[in-house]
């Protein structure tokens, strides 16, 4: 009888219950996160009433007043509102972080690969590339590159030239704009058949390779299917397009496409800051295929080119993919150092003139904030996606 | 033909058996040496070779304008732009380090007064000796020296570099610190604060309470989804909200809070890939000999986990050093913007000046983050060899 009594959970006080313990301080931290939130919202609405701000979303809609020199959509300083300011921002910095992401994807698998080359004078430049770049900030390199060399480039009336249209200097770089006629949109149908024969095209050879071993000229068929058909459709379509020529006067440079220097010099800054890092990434993952992969493609016959296509890269591949969005990533935050350089992009605008204007910080913070997540968040999501369709399929 | 003679007369027979070896021929001289080097290195193939001609090209082209501009063009001495301007006897001119050696001070102090100076001083030893006492590693009570760097520095640091009516040393206003200064002092804090809350944090997200979990996870990956300059923003303006207006912090302090943050979420990942190599056999064996939570922390899993995440701390710490350049979006004077500030000075306006101050901030920042890369594999080779018994 007594036995069975002892043998019950022993008696012990609730403070040392593991459950109860995680309850309470669980409870405390909500308590003390809430109480820090309430205090700070408090204090927030006492500081902003003290100075005579508004708050909510209503500055959206009212008109922005200030121009902004590189718009994708049309905007103006009279009938742009400040949402419309938001978009124009928003566009930019997206078109600066696509083309870089393209451009500093090829410098890196350039140079990373460049990097682990036999030949010792390629290797070491490659090296001394990588270690300069990677120990110095980015904003450093961007004002060199903005202020040191593009501003250093020579004024208008001595602008470098190449033929009479196109122009370089410390304004910009100008290039003849092509001008498309509307039968041009057959030109563009003909690109996007190109595209859809091609892929269907790659999807047959590699069928009949996996059926019959016969190999099928995929990248020259592609290549004829992609950029031929739309050229034929061009000349058959009467070649609807014109050149418009930029047109240098006394002060400054008219018409044609016109690209600002302070785009240049955050695109360079972010290409080669972001490709220096892509090629470690890029080198960690050839080193981690086991040699013996590249011998045994050796001794099957395969030539250097071959060996790097179908058996090292798909293998780096897998390990290359996680970093490498890490560094997509970094290079569409970085793209925010634009406000350094005067690149109207989402910070510039908004963190900038708009909260000067405003003086509404909160929301302002919040939604630039809340934009930077959301890339974070989407680009997070396709790459682990696509990340999880080339993994390695293991039992 | 002697030796070939005495050979047969060893063996002792009629036919030729040979006792010892011919001496070997020395290796083709095409594999050996400089000449068989360069054969296997540069000019093994024709692509090889194309290679070679075209890395080549590309540093003649670059290193011959880099010495000119740093060296042989370059201005040594003057007291201001007169002497860094093209002139007939000198048309091409190079890197002027006449205005680094004028603006030398202000680039390390800022407009810290020049009375003053010498607590700046005294500031940056203290922190040379705790460094160096941390990283040496046979150097004698290294807790000590934790001890010293992360408690003792900090709080001296503060009542040296801010000033003290009580122990008679003038109020120095942060808005009078800059250069060198701010930009050791930021980075610095930032490294002090960052492995303790990344720590915290990093556990924080491997917790079995999920209110402790959730608010880890929120804000690590919301601190690392958005850029740092947002962060900056977010101290700078909102902040000063978020308090009482009496407590309104400084310039200074609100910048820090955004960079500790910043630098705290990025350190809580480097540490939990370093909680995540660690076996769950040493957690059961911690708790198997009875040891609480903080105690299996502390003793067990920690020291594990820290030591072979040394280097990937040692690269956040450089990413740190590199961001702190952004830190005058919120209008503090670090090394970058005091550079900044003096090349645009009309006093200096030549050709070069711009160039010249950058490459200067590029040699300051490279030294630093150079020095922490190789301290960083340094470890990693130290790690890879203890591994192996």
């Amino acid at each position: 009888m007594s036995i069975a009594q002892d043998s019950g959970p022993p008696k012990v006080s609730p403070i040392y219950d593991p459950r109860i313990r995680s309850v309470a301080y669980q409870v405390l931290l909500c308590g003390a996160i809430i109480f820090l939130a309430w205090s700070a919202v408090r204090n927030a609405a006492d500081n902003l009433a003290r100075a005579k701000i508004s708050s909510g979303f209503g500055f959206w809609n009212q008109t922005a007043g200030f121009d902004i020199s590189q718009t994708l959509i049309e905007y103006s300083a009279q009938a742009g509102t400040y949402g419309r300011a938001f978009w124009v921002g928003l566009l930019n910095t997206l078109v600066v972080a696509a083309i870089g992401i393209v451009l500093a994807t090829i410098v890196g698998f350039l140079v990373g690969i460049a990097r682990l080359s036999k030949n010792f004078l390629l290797a070491k430049l490659s090296a001394t590339y990588v270690e300069l770049i990677r120990n110095l900030p980015l904003l450093l390199q961007l004002l060199f590159w903005y202020n040191a060399v593009l501003k250093a480039l020579p004024d208008l009336r001595d602008s470098w030239t190449i033929g009479s249209s196109v122009f370089l200097n410390n304004r910009g770089f100008f290039a003849p704009a092509p001008i498309f006629g509307s039968a041009m949109s057959y030109v563009a149908a003909a690109f996007v058949i190109g595209i859809i024969a091609a892929i269907a095209y790659a999807n047959w050879a590699r069928k009949k390779q996996e059926r019959t071993g016969e190999q099928s000229p995929v990248g020259l068929v592609a290549l004829g299917l992609i950029i031929g058909l739309p050229v034929i459709v061009f000349f058959l379509a009467g070649m609807p397009a014109t050149l418009e020529f930029p047109e240098k006067g006394r002060f400054n440079i008219r018409g044609g496409i016109e690209i600002l220097p302070e785009f240049v010099a955050l695109l360079i800054g972010l290409v080669l800051y972001t490709g220096a890092f892509i090629a470690e990434v890029v080198r960690a993952g050839i080193m981690a295929v086991s040699k013996g992969q590249t011998e045994a493609a050796g001794a099957l016959g395969l030539r250097t080119g071959p060996t790097l296509k179908l058996v090292v890269i798909p293998q780096a591949m897998r390990v290359i993919i996680p970093p490498l969005t890490n560094q997509y990533l970094n290079l569409t935050k970085n793209s925010s150092l634009a406000v350094f350089v005067g690149y109207p992009d989402l910070v510039q605008i908004f963190t900038g003139t708009v909260l000067n204007q405003t003086g509404q910080a909160v929301e302002v913070v919040m939604i630039t904030m809340a934009v930077y997540l959301s890339i974070s968040l989407i680009t997070s999501l396709v790459m682990n996606w696509y990340n999880s369709r080339i993994a390695l399929v293991e039992r | 033909m002697s030796v070939a003679t005495q050979d047969s007369m060893i063996a002792g027979s009629k036919g030729y058996v040979r006792a010892a070896p011919v001496e070997s021929l020395p290796a083709p001289a095409a594999t050996t040496g400089v000449i068989g080097w360069m054969r296997a290195h540069l000019f093994s193939s024709p692509a090889n070779i194309a290679l070679t001609i075209i890395s080549a090209l590309l540093i003649l082209w670059l290193v011959p304008p880099i010495i000119e501009f740093a060296f042989t063009h370059a201005v040594w001495s003057g007291t201001d732009r007169e002497a860094c301007l093209p002139s007939e006897q000198r048309p091409e001119v190079g890197a002027c380090w006449a205005f680094v050696r004028d603006r030398f001070s202000y680039f390390i102090y800022g407009s810290y007064p020049i009375p003053q100076r010498w607590r700046v001083d005294i500031f940056f030893a203290m922190l040379a000796f705790g460094i160096f006492w941390l990283l040496w590693l046979e150097a004698p009570r290294r807790d000590l020296g934790a001890l010293y760097f992360f408690v003792v520095v900090p709080i001296v640091s503060y009542v040296l570099l801010n000033g003290s009516e009580l122990i008679g040393l003038r109020r120095v206003d942060t808005s009078l610190w800059g250069g060198v200064l701010v930009t050791i002092v930021v980075s610095w804090v930032g490294i002090v604060f960052s492995l303790p809350i990344g720590i915290l944090l990093a556990l924080g997200r491997r917790s079995n309470m999920p209110a402790v979990k959730l608010f880890s996870v929120i804000f690590i990956e919301f601190v690392r989804g958005v850029p740092l300059i947002t962060v900056l923003f977010m101290a700078s303006v909102m902040l000063p909200l978020f308090v009482p207006d009496a407590y309104s912090p400084d310039k200074l302090l609100r910048a820090l809070v955004g960079i500790a943050m910043f630098a705290s979420a990025y350190m809580a990942e480097v540490v939990r890939a370093g909680l995540q190599a660690i076996p769950k056999g040493q957690y059961e064996g911690a708790m198997a000999v009875g040891l609480g939570y903080w105690q299996m922390m502390y003793l067990i899993i920690l020291p594990q986990a820290l030591k072979v995440t040394v280097p990937n701390i040692v690269n956040t710490y450089i990413g740190l050093f590199k961001d702190t350049t952004l830190v005058v979006i919120v209008g503090i004077f670090d090394f970058l913007r005091t550079v900044e500030v003096s090349r645009i000075d009309p006093k200096w306006a030549a050709p070069t000046t711009s160039a010249t101050g950058y490459v200067f901030a590029a040699i300051f920042y490279f030294i630093f983050c150079y020095g922490m890369s190789r301290y960083a594999k340094g470890v990693e080779a130290r790690l890879a060899k203890s591994d192996h018994r």
